[in-house]
């Protein structure tokens, strides 16, 4: 290795994800709505994380990480693709189990 | 510029003030110091038309603008971290004036104590693992795992049997995920065992990591200053023997993931003592 990069060449995504919701919280003297960071921070992380693909390889470490997953809005997030997925899923028993019986009446008319 | 304020980078313990001479900061401002006792607190002076309350809402909104603040509260609170134990504050946390600063230095002097002690002779080190865009990753000779099929064999129509082809390949995609997972989770705990702390990140979408590999593994460790070259070591020696997948290694970072979330909230309450 030729020595660590410095930090011009840090790339975008790598520096946000630890700069943008990290570090002591102290309350300064102007407000800025904490929230309205988190906001963005989710903004970002649908851009910096693409973690439908992950998760249907199976890859869903971070969920398991409690500076995570402690994030409200990630889980409600996640929630909403485990519906998608039981959706798709009672889709095709639903069709499973309609060429089953479509197969069985088949044979009781052959028979 | 219709004020000032002042922008907290982050509160170093004995660090030299030779260290930041000539550094500029967040909107080119120069970095200062403010000192109180052994706690020197990292801060440049700006002006309320970008850093007011208004203005910073539709900033921290605007991604070049808040690539620019990032990459200056990084520049900072780096050159610190690398000289002295240094615990990084939010990005965008502002005081009135040095004065105010100095009172937080004092208030908050327990807490500063606490992170800096659980920081100091530590730095933080990012790995990405890739795997190759098309190589399984893991040996494709695994046994089929048994097939719980409901219907029996060579019974139903085309439908049935597309409807179990989609499911042996989707059967076959999870097997391999769950490889690509295996595979990382070794890789992870092997690195671990050189660290202090371990913290994973989300993958980063492909577009932002300019790979086209799957990011299986995207993490940080936090390591004592002498266990640096072992680390490195394994993070090369890993990269060596597994050819199907790309070790990234970042860092020394300052310890921007090892701040203790539970400090964080706690000073959210602590704050936030209005009724």
């Amino acid at each position: 290795m030729s020595g660590p990069p410095g930090p011009q060449s840090a790339n975008l995504a790598d520096l946000l994800e630890r700069i943008l919701d990290k570090g002591i919280v102290i309350v300064g003297d102007i407000r800025v709505n904490l929230l309205d960071i988190e906001l963005l921070t989710i903004k970002l992380r649908l851009l910096v994380a693409s973690v439908d693909r992950a998760k249907e390889m199976g890859i869903d470490w971070w969920e398991h990480d409690p500076s995570l997953s402690s994030r409200a809005r990630q889980v409600e997030g996640g929630a909403e693709d485990d519906l998608r997925e039981e959706n798709r899923r009672l889709c095709e028993r639903v069709a499973a189990l309609e060429a089953h019986q479509q197969s069985v009446r088949e044979k009781g008319e052959a028979s | 510029m219709t004020g000032t304020a002042v922008y907290l980078y982050g509160v170093a313990r004995g660090l030299d003030p030779a260290t930041l001479g000539g550094t500029s900061g967040v909107s080119g401002a120069p970095v200062r110091s403010v000192v109180v006792g052994g706690l020197t607190a990292l801060v440049s002076t700006v002006g309320t038309d970008d850093y007011g309350e208004a203005a910073l809402r539709a900033n921290l909104e605007d991604l070049a603008w808040l690539e620019e603040a990032a990459r200056a509260h990084h520049k900072v609170v780096d050159r610190a971290a690398r000289a002295a134990p240094t615990a990084p504050v939010r990005i965008a946390t502002l005081y009135r004036d040095d004065a105010r600063v100095a009172e937080i230095l004092v208030e908050e002097n327990d807490r500063f104590g606490e992170v800096l002690d659980s920081i100091a002779g530590r730095l933080e080190w990012g790995v990405k693992v890739y795997a190759s865009p098309d190589a399984p990753a893991g040996p494709p000779t695994d046994p089929p795992s048994p097939s719980p099929v409901v219907a029996p064999a060579g019974t139903g129509g085309a439908g049935t049997a597309y409807l179990r082809r989609r499911q042996d390949e989707r059967r076959h995609r999870e097997d391999a995920g769950r490889r690509v997972a295996a595979r990382a989770a070794g890789i992870h705990a092997e690195l671990a065992e050189h660290a202090v702390a371990a913290r994973h990140h989300p993958p980063q979408d492909p577009r932002l990591s300019g790979r086209a590999g799957t990011q299986i593994l995207n993490a940080a460790y936090l390591l004592d200053d002498a266990r640096e070259a072992g680390f490195l070591a394994v993070t090369r020696a890993t990269a060596d023997r597994l050819a199907d997948v790309e070790v990234e290694v970042t860092g020394p970072w300052p310890p921007y993931s090892f701040i203790d979330a539970n400090a964080a909230s706690s000073a959210t309450a602590a704050g936030g003592k209005a009724p």
